[in-house]
């Protein structure tokens, strides 16, 4: 019993550092690197990836044993974009103008390869409850990346944290300057290249 | 004036707002291929002819069958069908299958272009960059010619970028890397290096 529980604990707890869809795995950068000018879009965009990825890898596993080997990629294919379609249009309804930010990324999460390699990978050999744990893991694995490169990226680059003035002007009379930079395609490279390099060097031994 | 529009076009994805340097489309196998340049070709390649089909087809589908008011349903005297939002499910279900087909016929009528490009083709599908050509002209509004000339200049600015990083990475097996650093984190340092480069472009008016 104590066996299962630590393998369950494992299943979810393993993605968030040790074998990060991101940081280890490369896996969905795109949007990692595309939603992350600021912190507001990347939180809406990690819930979303989370969500998707969550259903899609518990009706995979349901649906396992119908499926023929064949036929299982246009399978994962149809599944995901048709609940990519559902919360893309839930954006559009409820947060339009963050939906107007994330443009076509919210469509990109059908080739995004988190949540077809967790399919291949996990929920066609797992059960629901399994694959269950195993999408909110990587979900969350992913949403940490992701919300660490937007905070980075907002602060430094713009002074501002979900939209509000947090570096003090008295900062700004004293010479501080926004790094511009960071908030143009290059930063976003750099800041996930310098979050692999620590996360490397801090947990070495765990892998 | 149109030809000049369509020189802006290729320019600007070339260059200015290359797909994967600045729109990071199509990265995961940007970053599991660039390791030798003759793989890297090949890919590079295969990116570029698929895209250059799609993202016509996918415009013909689009502005024909799921824009709000489109020419068939018109054609048919209907009104009020809007179809926009099972964009997705059509574009991806287009390209998997023109690159299952793609990969059929070349494996029948060409083998040597088939052990250079076979392997890349299931690759494809997934990759970013071309379901992103096909979701950015819908956001843009580009008529059918702008379409053609934008995903095959797209494709070019991929296969430029993914050259680059694999002379590099071949270049970077000599050097001195910190222990950490290895492997992913400075393919992505280079990456953004390269983007740097990429930005001086950003200047230019067209």
């Amino acid at each position: 019993m104590s066996f299962s529980k630590s393998k369950e604990g494992q299943v979810l707890s393993k993605p968030l550092i040790g074998a990060n869809p991101i940081m280890v795995q490369t896996l969905g950068v795109c949007s990692a690197l595309a939603v992350t000018v600021q912190l507001k879009p990347a939180i809406v965009m990690s819930l979303c990836l989370t969500v998707v990825l969550t259903m899609s890898n518990v009706i995979m596993a349901c649906i396992r044993n119908f499926i023929p080997g064949k036929i299982r990629i246009i399978t994962y294919m149809l599944v995901i974009s048709t609940l990519v379609a559902l919360a893309d249009q839930i954006l559009k309804a409820y947060v339009y103008d963050i939906s107007k930010t994330l443009s076509v990324f919210v469509g990109l999460i059908i080739t995004n390869c988190i949540v077809m390699g967790r399919a291949e990978a996990f929920a066609m050999t797992n059960t629901p409850k399994m694959a269950l744990l195993d999408g909110l893991g990587n979900g969350a694995g992913y949403s940490i990346v992701l919300l660490a490169v937007a905070f980075f990226r907002e602060l430094f680059g713009s002074g501002k944290l979900l939209g509000t003035k947090v570096v003090p002007q008295a900062l700004y009379d004293m010479g501080y300057v926004d790094n511009g930079l960071l908030m143009l395609a290059p930063g976003a490279f750099f800041i996930i290249g310098i979050l692999i390099w620590v996360s490397n060097s801090l947990y070495k031994g765990e892998r | 004036m149109d030809i000049l529009n369509l020189i802006s076009i290729a320019l600007t994805s070339i260059f200015i707002s290359n797909i994967l340097l600045a729109n990071f489309l199509g990265m995961c196998s940007f970053l599991e291929c660039a390791k030798n340049i003759k793989t890297a070709m090949g890919l590079g390649l295969a990116v570029t002819f698929v895209l250059t089909i799609t993202a016509p087809l996918n415009w013909i589908i689009y502005n024909g069958l799921l824009k709000e008011d489109a020419a068939l349903w018109t054609l048919f005297g209907m009104t009020g069908i809007n179809l926009e939002f099972i964009k997705f499910l059509t574009f991806i279900s287009v390209i998997a299958t023109f690159v299952q087909i793609v990969e059929m016929i070349i494996e029948k009528f060409s083998p040597a272009l088939y052990s250079a490009l076979g392997i890349f083709l299931p690759l494809i599908t997934v990759n970013c960059a071309i379901l992103g050509v096909s979701l950015f002209f819908v956001e843009e509004g580009h008529d059918f010619i702008q379409t053609t000339v934008f995903g095959f200049s797209s494709g070019i600015g991929w296969l430029m970028a993914i050259l680059g990083l694999a002379a590099i990475n071949q270049k970077m097996k000599y050097s001195n890397v910190p222990e950490g650093l290895r492997g992913l984190g400075i393919t992505f340092i280079v990456t953004g290096l390269m983007s740097m480069a990429f930005m001086c472009f950003a200047g230019i008016s067209l």
